[in-house]
């Protein structure tokens, strides 16, 4: 056999590896095309062989091949053909070919569902692994479907290794396959707790990816990731965790709140550039978000600003760019704070690095104010025309219109000025931004009335160099330019100096080399500008003038009858068919230009780009409902081609709709009638030039020719933007001097008077007057325009199927399909009756389905309120007694203050009362004590018997919060810790951790300065008992207490951790221990004492361990275990509710769970297995348990028994 | 001579199936724009057009003639991508012992492997390289034992070969050149 296997890899040696595959295509350089299609023979030959190492090797350069831009597909079969092969070394091939090469079109695909499920529950964790690597790339929807339940195994599976890439796939299999999304949810929120750091990084990317997509969704699991936040240390995790909240902040002003002080501390305290950016990345988030409600986060922004500039200074251009990046996200809301860096961005402007130019103009946008605009704009001027490479060159472009029309125009004061600017920029070539000039124009002379004398006079000198302009070709962009030109000089001829002049421009034979729709607007204004010297002429009497403007039309006007643009070739018959009339009646001495004119008499008003849209539906119209009820499904195919003949009748029935009669229709139509007679908005017939002129196809398209010019074109007679700077300053300083002027007068007057007011004589924005009268239009919109602005949603977005709430109940129909095969295997665990497997559900019809989502719906509706309270309860800076699961870390790490007036400040005053703001921070008092605080203070102010109401009760921790008629309450809060132990100085809340190396507990104690004292020397001495003892630092006795490694200011507290090792854990243990500690405040420093006893519960010795419905089965099969039940009646809470605070109190996980049964697993800190069987009644549950100590299991139950007897 | 190692998120040659001829026009188009830029610019590119949507941004990095060019969206940190690059220019010179050019020319496979489990389906997996190198090693252990007996004769052979090659210049020395950017802590 052995002699076998070495013949056959003999004879395979000299077959081509991929080694002498790449060094043969290296060796090939001119005849590479051929080498490689001799290659790819000699690989079908290959995989025509029944040896699989030999497919193998031949798939494997295939993957090369495919590398290179070589079609694979062909092979897809013998691809999976080496993905089935049982070695690890074939396998990993074939699965890499397949990554490579599948996709969603390919069809053996479906083949794979087996092979894959196989090698995922494969012993080896290589054979899974590579697996889900593989089909992270190619999954499909059928595959997501088919193999979401095996992934959501493997999310608990044994090895970390699996655990990550089981959790990071499931973002994909989201992606394919929405539905499985709320089933896997729960457990993937379970990871973000996971033990190993690489699970727990895996499950907050997911989470981050898919909240990044619809984040309010996730709004609730806030608290978690704030807890996240507080205690990671892996700064991956950190990164993602705090960009997620960036991105949830927006919806929630409250979280950004709390985040803002963590945040703080981590730029103050971290040395990793990427963190400190994301932290100034999210802390500006918040401000922004922030920024309706509180004005004054001054310290926040002047702390970014700074550490921002810091990193723009930095000789490192990453840092540079990333600085300006998230500059330009604060100039949106806080522009002040950036507008005093103006000089560090102009510097940046000169970089020679184009990315860091391009942030830097980008900025500008914020920057500019009446002020120094043309200052600015001159400045971008000089890079224009420096510029090498048209992109930059564009991006100038834009951004110098930006910013000059920014909000209407705001702080352009001489629009001479700026359409000076304009005219200048079309003297760049081969820019793809003429329309945007275009439009500009027109706008500008549009909307600002006061312009259009001098905006035609440029215009027409602009036309008349038409040459320059559209000098090399039709491809070039600025010849859109022209369209403007055009249009402005005919619509407003009556401002032009030589009319006549214009004209004859405007009908030169080189205009027919213009693309069509600019030669089309061409003739449509040569009529009008035709009809306003008709005009002319015939006022002044001048008859033959007036003839020789109409022969002149019709002697040029055939050119364009000839084009080969349609829109043109009909306009120019159509005028010319016109003039030719014209000219008949001139011949007869008939006056025509009154009629002539009267074509264009009127004005064009600005529509507003979105008006066609926000016209409100009119009452009684559904835009949804069937105009004709859709064929009927029986009709099948072949049927289908009649209906075609049928359409004429079909059309007449929209006139038949069933509801509305026809007197009706009448009536509806005169009432809309009558209010678009009333309504000086409706928009008649003929749409908005500018509008139809950005639909005009094709202008992007136009490729760009790149043209060397080292002599900027000066188009001859056009003033120089410059000489308007110039012009623009004196005019202010003789504006300033008036001022002063009169200032002075009043001040004088004023002196004789009493009192005057200290005025300085700044310069503001406001001072500057506009150098013309400038009334700019605004755009129309209909009177009663629809607030919504969702035109930006895109409906073929994937990332909306995964629009789904997280936090209502899973229904039964949402399970995931699972396989058949696996019911047989669970029957043959002994309890076999009691442990339910979920079924494989077959497919519903959709119908059925459709309903119960609806019914779903209604229930979530209820449910949003519901979770908004949750939310509440975390975000209220007032933090309930000893709840939610944050608790810990928060009063951890923050620092706090007991002063109980702050304590009971109710959330809302302080969103109203902004400049407390960062002072509440700081006294955010801790969580725990707040229970006791409250026992204690037995006259409650008003505003703390409200908050008692929303919180519903303050009894022990893990009371659920009764909230009435709801089926599904939802989780109450929890928290591990406890009080030990409380005088007037201390408070101590504690918990205890059981971890599975060396059968340790660690008990972590929360200690809380209650006093105005500092407290230092704090030392914890535990008496320990035969069973349990502390763990001493080396060489210290067992009567020596263990210092607390920090001292505690007042109000603040901190968490200290302490490891016993417990030699037996089958009973629950108390130790007695005291705190001794020194109290100094100014009048002195006293020793004080606290006594406390330490509570290890059985639970406590247990940890969350998650394991396989199968390994289960075998376990309980096993019969080794010992068995116990209990029984606790009178229990409303809901199922789910029940197991998580199973889960959370003892330390168990859910195997399993189908209804309301459930199979939960633990394990002790000894090894000892754990297995629970929950099953709730009508209001009672029942728990059996088996365990390989029973001792330890009736201990465990009798404290579950008293969990549950509290629910 | 420039070799070009393109590593895309969600689109290009590894996480995300396109067409043949898309992705040697990525591959060109990348090339053209990574390669051209100085030394001592930025380290980032918006390639908007370039890999769809402006949300995409190119990051590279460049170590002696080769350059490292990564396409991530906004959920990605720039400065954590550098990092990132970094922490896989390392594991493959772990990896390769001193990696060359060649070795990732004529060991594509291994780099795929490498990398596959740094990044999965476009999501970053881990970042620690001792992790990394540890997975590694074990899947190379296994696939040593399972070639067993009959690998023998083909390693023989394989070596006999490389033998015969004008010696294969191995002046590229990553390991040596190690450019760090600085203020950039790595993650560990």
């Amino acid at each position: 056999m052995a002699l076998k296997m070495v013949k056959g890899s003999i004879d395979r040696m000299f077959d081509k590896n991929l080694q002498d595959l790449v060094r043969g295509i290296r060796n090939h350089k001119e005849d590479e095309a051929k080498y490689i299609s001799q290659c790819i023979d000699e690989i079908k030959q290959e995989l025509k062989q029944d040896n699989i190492a030999v497919k193998a090797n031949a798939v494997c350069k295939l993957t090369y091949l495919q590398m290179l831009g070589y079609d694979i597909s062909w092979a897809a079969f013998n691809i999976i053909e080496v993905m089935s092969a049982s070695k690890f070394t074939f396998k990993r091939i074939g699965y890499l070919a397949a990554s490579q090469s599948f996709h969603e079109g390919t069809d053996v695909i479906m083949l794979t569902t087996n092979q894959i499920r196989k090698d995922l529950s494969s012993p080896s964790q290589y054979d899974t692994g590579v697996a889900l690597t593989g089909l992270s790339c190619f999954v499909t929807p059928d595959l997501a479907r088919d193999l979401a339940n095996d992934i959501m195994t493997l999310m608990s599976h044994t090895k970390p290794y699996i655990r990550k890439k089981a959790v990071l796939i499931m973002y994909k299999v989201f992606l394919k396959y929405p539905e499985s999304l709320r089933p896997a949810f729960p457990r993937l929120k379970e990871k973000l707790e996971d033990p190993d750091p690489g699970v727990q990084s895996a499950a907050v990317n997911v989470i981050c990816e898919l909240a990044r997509r619809n984040p309010k969704n996730y709004l609730s699991l806030a608290p978690l990731f704030f807890k996240l936040m507080t205690s990671s240390t892996n700064n991956w995790v950190l990164i993602k965790i705090i960009k997620l909240f960036g991105a949830l902040t927006p919806l929630e002003p409250r979280l950004g709140k709390k985040l803002i002080e963590p945040l703080t501390n981590l730029i103050h305290s971290t040395s990793a550039m990427s963190l400190l950016y994301e932290c100034v990345n999210t802390v500006i988030a918040v401000l922004i978000s922030l920024s309706s409600g509180m004005p004054n986060h001054s310290a926040s922004i002047q702390l970014c600003v700074q550490k921002l500039r810091i990193l723009i200074e930095d000789s490192d251009q990453n840092l540079k760019y990333l600085g300006l990046l998230a500059m330009s996200k604060i100039l949106k809301t806080h522009p002040k704070s950036v507008q005093s860096h103006k000089d560090l961005i102009l510097q940046c402007l000169d970089d020679k690095d184009e990315s860091i130019r391009l942030r830097a103009l980008d900025l500008l946008y914020g920057m500019v104010s009446k002020k120094n605009l043309m200052e600015i704009v001159k400045k971008l001027m000089t890079h224009v025309d420096k510029a090498e490479g048209t992109t930059y060159r564009d991006e100038l472009l834009t951004k110098i219109i930006d910013i000059c029309s920014q909000s209407n125009y705001q702080h352009i004061t001489n629009f001479e000025w700026y359409i000076s600017i304009l005219v200048e920029l079309t003297r760049l070539e081969g820019t793809r931004h003429g329309h945007l000039i275009a439009a500009q124009m027109l706008d500008v002379a549009i909307r600002v009335k006061a312009i259009r004398k001098f905006a035609v006079s440029q215009m027409s000198t602009l036309l008349d160099n038409a040459h320059l302009v559209a000098s090399s070709t039709q491809r070039n962009g600025i010849c859109e330019v022209l369209y403007a030109a055009t249009w402005i000089c005919g619509e407003f001829s009556e401002h032009l100096q030589e009319p006549q002049h214009t004209l004859e421009a405007m009908l030169r034979p080189k205009v027919t080399t213009l693309p069509g729709h600019i030669q089309a607007v061409y003739v449509q204004n040569v009529v009008k500008l035709y009809a306003s010297i008709l005009q002319q002429k015939e006022q002044a009497a001048e008859t033959e003038a007036a003839q020789a403007v109409t022969q002149l039309m019709v002697d040029r006007l055939p050119q364009f009858v000839q084009s080969a643009d349609l829109e043109v070739q009909e306009r120019a018959s159509c005028i010319l068919q016109l003039v030719k009339h014209v000219q008949k009646l001139q011949a007869k001495g008939v006056p025509v230009a009154e009629e002539v004119s009267a074509l264009f008499a009127g004005e064009l008003n600005p529509v507003a780009p979105k008006a066609q849209k926000k016209v409100p539906v009119p009452e009684g119209l559904d835009l949804d409902a069937w105009i004709n009820e859709p064929l009927s499904d029986s009709e099948s195919e072949d049927e289908k081609p009649k209906a075609m003949f049928h359409e004429e009748e079909q059309r007449q029935a929209k006139h038949r709709l069933p509801e509305v009669d026809e007197e009706e229709l009448a009536r509806r139509r005169e009432a809309r009638k009558q209010e678009q007679a009333n309504n000086p908005f409706y928009i008649k017939s003929s749409p908005s030039p500018q509008k139809r002129y950005q639909d005009s196809p094709g202008v992007e398209h136009i490729p760009v020719v790149q043209i060397d010019l080292s002599v900027p074109l000066k188009v001859p007679g056009l003033p120089l933007s410059d000489q308007y700077v110039r012009l623009e300053e004196e005019r202010r300083h003789r504006q300033r001097l008036e001022k002063d002027k009169r200032r002075k007068k009043r001040r004088d007057k004023e002196k004789k008077g009493k009192r005057r007011h200290g005025s300085l004589p700044t310069e503001s924005d406001e001072d500057i007057a506009p150098a013309q009268q400038v009334d700019i239009v605004t755009e129309e919109m209909p009177e009663n325009a629809l607030p919504s602005d969702e035109d930006d949603k895109d409906p073929n977005d994937p990332y909306r199927a995964l629009d789904i709430d997280l936090d209502k109940p899973l229904a039964d129909s949402e399970k995931l399909p699972v396989q058949k095969h696996r019911n047989a295997e669970n029957a043959k665990s002994p309890e076999k009756e009691d442990v339910p497997v979920v079924e494989k559900k077959s497919k519903k019809p959709k119908k059925k389905e459709k309903k119960h989502k609806e019914k779903e719906r209604d229930k979530e509706k209820k449910k949003e309120k519901k979770k908004g309270e949750d939310l509440d309860f975390w975000l209220s800076t007032t933090p309930p007694p000893a709840a939610v699961p944050s608790t810990d870390t928060l009063s951890a790490n923050t620092n706090t203050d007991a002063t109980p007036k702050d304590e009971v400040e109710e959330p809302r005053r302080e969103a109203q009362d902004g400049e407390d703001e960062d002072q509440d921070q700081e006294k955010k008092p801790s969580k725990h004590k707040k229970k006791h605080k409250k026992e204690k203070e037995e006259q409650p102010k008003d505003k703390k018997r409200s908050r008692k109401k929303l919180l519903g009760s303050e009894e022990a921790p893990g009371e659920p919060v009764q909230n009435g008629a709801l089926e599904e309450e939802p989780l109450p809060p929890m928290s591990s810790y406890c009080l030990l132990a409380k005088n007037s100085y201390i408070k101590m809340t504690y918990s205890v951790q059981g971890s599975l190396q060396d059968s340790q507990v660690t008990v972590s104690i929360i200690l809380e300065n209650l006093s105005g004292s500092v407290l230092k020397s704090m030392e914890l001495s535990v008496l320990d008992s035969l069973n349990t003892r502390m763990a001493r630092p080396e060489g210290s006795s067992v009567h020596d207490g263990v210092p607390v490694p920090f001292q505690l200011p007042p109000g603040v507290s901190n968490e200290a951790q302490f490891v016993f090792t417990v030699q037996s854990i089958v009973m629950a243990q108390k130790l007695k221990g005291t705190l001794s500690f020194i109290a100094k405040d100014d009048a002195g420093a006293t020793h004080e004492k606290l006594d406390f006893k330490l509570h290890f519960s059985c639970s406590s010795y247990l940890t969350t361990t998650p394991c396989y419905s199968d390994a289960f089965a075998k376990l309980l099969e096993s019969g080794d275990l010992s068995m116990s039940s209990i029984r606790v009646d009178g229990i409303s809470m809901s199922f789910q509710n029940l197991l998580t605070k199973i889960c959370f109190h003892h330390h168990f996980s859910v195997v399993e769970r189908v209804d309301s049964c459930a199979s939960m697993y633990s394990r002790s800190i000894q090894g000892h297995h754990v297995c629970l069987l929950v099953k709730k009644g009508e209001n009672s549950v029942s728990v059996d348990g088996k365990c390989s100590d029973s001792t330890l299991l009736s201990n465990v139950l009798e404290e579950m028994k008293a969990t549950l007897a509290m629910c | 001579k420039v070799q070009l190692f393109l590593i895309f998120k969600n689109s290009g040659f590894l996480w995300f199936r396109i067409s043949e001829d898309t992705q040697q026009q990525i591959i060109r188009e990348t090339f053209h724009l990574v390669s051209k830029r100085d030394e001592n610019v930025c380290n980032f590119l918006e390639g908007g057009l370039l890999i769809g949507g402006s949300d995409n941004k190119l990051i590279y990095r460049h170590y002696a003639t080769l350059y490292f060019v990564f396409c991530v969206d906004s959920s990605e940190s720039e400065l954590g991508i550098l990092d990132l690059i970094q922490v896989f220019v390392e594991t493959l010179d772990k990896c390769f012992e001193n990696v060359c050019e060649l070795d990732l020319i004529f060991h594509v496979d291994k780099v795929h492997n490498i990398l596959a489990e740094m990044v999965m389906g476009g999501m970053v997996l881990e970042t620690n390289m001792n992790e990394i190198v540890t997975q590694i090693d074990a899947q190379n252990k296994l696939e040593k034992s399972e070639a067993g007996l009959a690998g023998a004769p083909a390693r023989a052979v394989s070596a006999v070969k490389n033998m015969n090659l004008p010696e294969i210049p191995r002046n590229i020395n990553i390991g040596d050149i190690s450019i760090k950017v600085p203020n950039l802590p790595s993650f560990k």
